[in-house]
């Protein structure tokens, strides 16, 4: 039997609603057709550029998008669907986010507090325990603790930012741009430790722009492109050029990497306002066709992973 | 170093303290010689029987005589010696008038001063947390009220339906009518001094309220509340983690800063309740042209605001553990 993903996004669609000239108010969906799911024990990476709805998504689960934000579609955890006072009651404790930068540390509440505030049923010596040997995992010095946020380098604020997390006994992390800033020592530490957190039974979501280190812990992983996954393929996809990718976005992708063919292709994603009404990816397809852009094509399951294109096989 | 910063800093200030004074000095001097109060008939009033002749003996024996510019040399490098001149109209020495005025006008000033402090932030952070709600859309609507509504006519309104009405407090003054100075007790005085000090703290309220609204918003759309929130801290935690720590610190200069409302408010609400402070002073030696008193208090009331800016900034630098600690 199947296991039941314990997050499971699909058909997720987000739109804010704006005021533009005068009181006239406009929808601007930014998010069109999310879908993803993780497994208890998996490492899913989130792949895509900027503006593609990366830190949305995360934003989405987590319930904390801004008050004009509308979304359709459904987020579900251990297969029941999540409202928001659900998400309320979770997060922290169940679900818990790595945020992407130092501006979510409280500027100026001391490092070793905004720890501890992950940890809720320990006593103070406990806390100062557990926070003494997290910041020593990652090279840093206990004295660390009492440094104000404005004291960090980038690389320890992510550190720091990883040790809210990695303290708490959640069940999903997501991680929103886990890696940049750290050197590679850290980094490497920092997979390893994800991948660890990952095989204790835990779901972690990565959320990156660095499909090198995705590529290196991720089990799976979803390429998010103009606000819809285009993919949701498995690692060893990646293998060998990339001929085992399904979707043209993906493949290019997989050959403008360093390692591989290092080649880019033309044109850029395109706007939230300016969406086509076919495929999203239509404009910039080398295999697109008039049924392309026609509609949006379905989400379907092809070898092992899932893919959003009708030429797919 | 640091003491090299800190010794920098001072003479900075002062420099700027000493520059802004002279300056003050010239424009309140010439702003004087330009009023159409002629100091001598506003002294005599409608006494008709005092003569010409008389008129230029007074004028004489204040010097009014001299040219402008002699006479504002010959106050400047007095006053540099440490000589404030004597008051035309109280005929006492200008140093002796202001600490006297001074010392009512203080105690009046720091309760309102208190007073707004505590209230203004109270109703600030109420209004920020719940921001859009009803309770923030009322308060709101209460400062905008206060805000546009001017000093006089508040002062007006509270001894009408205060002391008039309900018979609470007194109409005016500082102390009892007809009560020898010795027997006035402080009970007395407590009671002459909470509707003006009431009066001219509800203008700050909605001053303070407004300002720590906004920076209670600021902090409450930051993203490190956004992530406190996703960290599932409550309403009530977030405010007590994050909010008062960072609101604090803007509320505390704001607090400070308001010295020079405060000292523009007490000149109305002195006149309004005829309570016998600086405000009632400043406005008696304009109106008469005393010039010496005139002068002196517009250099003690500089001083005082500009104490409030400097404890300002001081308290920024003790308190802030970004400027105190500096840039890592």
């Amino acid at each position: 039997m199947k296991k039941e993903p314990i997050l499971k996004v699909e058909n997720l669609e987000l739109s804010f609603s704006q005021y533009t000239r005068g009181l006239k108010k406009r929808e601007l969906t930014v998010i069109t057709d999310l879908d993803l799911e993780v497994n208890e024990g998996e490492i899913l990476a989130v792949v895509g550029s900027s503006g593609s709805g990366k830190s949305l998504l995360a934003h989405a689960v987590m319930g904390i998008l801004p008050y004009n934000a509308r979304t359709k579609g459904r987020i579900q955890y251990q297969g029941r669907e999540l409202s928001q006072t659900d998400k309320e009651r979770l997060r922290g404790d169940e679900i818990v986010l790595i945020p992407q930068s130092v501006n979510y540390l409280d500027p100026l509440l001391k490092v070793g507090q905004q720890i501890a505030i992950s940890l809720k049923n320990e006593t103070k010596e406990q806390q100062e325990e557990i926070i003494d040997h997290i910041l020593g995992r990652y090279g840093l010095d206990p004295s660390v603790k009492n440094y104000y946020p404005f004291q960090l380098s980038g690389g320890m604020a992510r550190k720091v930012l990883l040790a809210t997390a990695l303290t708490s006994s959640a069940k999903v992390i997501i991680a929103d741009e886990p890696t940049p800033g750290l050197d590679e020592a850290s980094l490497q530490e920092v997979l390893k430790d994800f991948r660890e957190i990952a095989d204790s039974g835990k779901a972690i979501l990565m959320i990156t722009h660095d499909i090198h280190a995705a590529l290196e812990i991720a089990d799976k992983i979803a390429i998010f492109y103009a606000g819809a996954t285009l993919e949701l393929a498995n690692k060893r996809d990646f293998a060998r050029g990339g001929e085992e990718l399904r979707h043209p976005y993906t493949k290019a992708l997989c050959r403008a990497l360093p390692g591989e063919n290092f080649e880019a292709i033309g044109g850029t994603q395109p706007l939230p306002s300016e969406l086509p009404e076919g495929c999203l990816f239509s404009d910039r397809c080398p295999v697109c066709t008039e049924e392309c852009r026609r509609a949006r094509p379905q989400y379907r399951s092809i070898r092992g992973g899932k893919v959003r294109c009708i030429h797919a096989a | 170093m640091k003491k090299n910063r800190i010794g920098k800093f001072v003479l900075h200030r002062a420099a700027k303290l000493i520059t802004l004074l002279i300056a003050l000095c010239i424009v309140t001097f010439a702003l004087l010689e330009a009023s159409p109060i002629d100091p001598v008939t506003a002294y005599v009033g409608a006494d008709t029987k005092v003569s010409a002749q008389q008129r230029e003996l007074i004028a004489e024996h204040w010097g009014l005589d001299k040219p402008a510019v002699e006479r504002f040399l010959a106050w400047f490098s007095s006053i540099c010696q440490g000589d404030w001149g004597t008051s035309m109209i109280y005929r006492r020495p200008v140093l002796e008038v202001i600490g006297d005025k001074f010392l009512s006008s203080i105690a009046l000033m720091m309760t309102a001063w208190v007073l707004s402090g505590i209230f203004g932030f109270l109703l600030g952070v109420l209004s920020g947390i719940y921001e859009g709600s009803w309770l923030d859309k009322g308060i709101r609507i209460y400062c905008h009220l206060l805000i546009s509504t001017p000093t006089f006519w508040m002062g007006i309104v509270f001894v009408m339906l205060f002391s008039v009405k309900l018979g609470w407090f007194p109409v005016a003054l500082s102390v009892p009518i007809g009560v020898i100075q010795s027997e006035v007790t402080f009970w007395d005085k407590i009671q002459h001094i909470i509707l003006p000090a009431l009066t001219l703290s509800i203008l700050s309220v909605a001053n303070i309220c407004m300002h720590t609204r906004e920076k209670v918003c600021e902090v409450m759309n930051s993203d490190y509340v956004l992530f406190a929130k996703a960290r599932g801290e409550s309403k009530g935690l977030i405010a007590k983690n994050h909010v008062l720590r960072n609101v604090s610190l803007p509320a505390v200069t704001l607090q400070f800063l308001s010295f020079s409302e405060l000292f523009g408010g007490a000149v109305f609400v002195e006149q309004v309740f005829s309570y016998p402070g600086l405000g009632q002073a400043t406005v008696q030696a304009g109106l008469k042209g005393d010039a010496p008193l005139l002068m002196g208090i517009v250099i003690i009331s500089l001083l005082f605001v500009y104490t409030g800016n400097l404890l300002a900034d001081c308290l920024y630098l003790l308190i802030d553990p970004r400027m105190r600690e500096g840039q890592a």
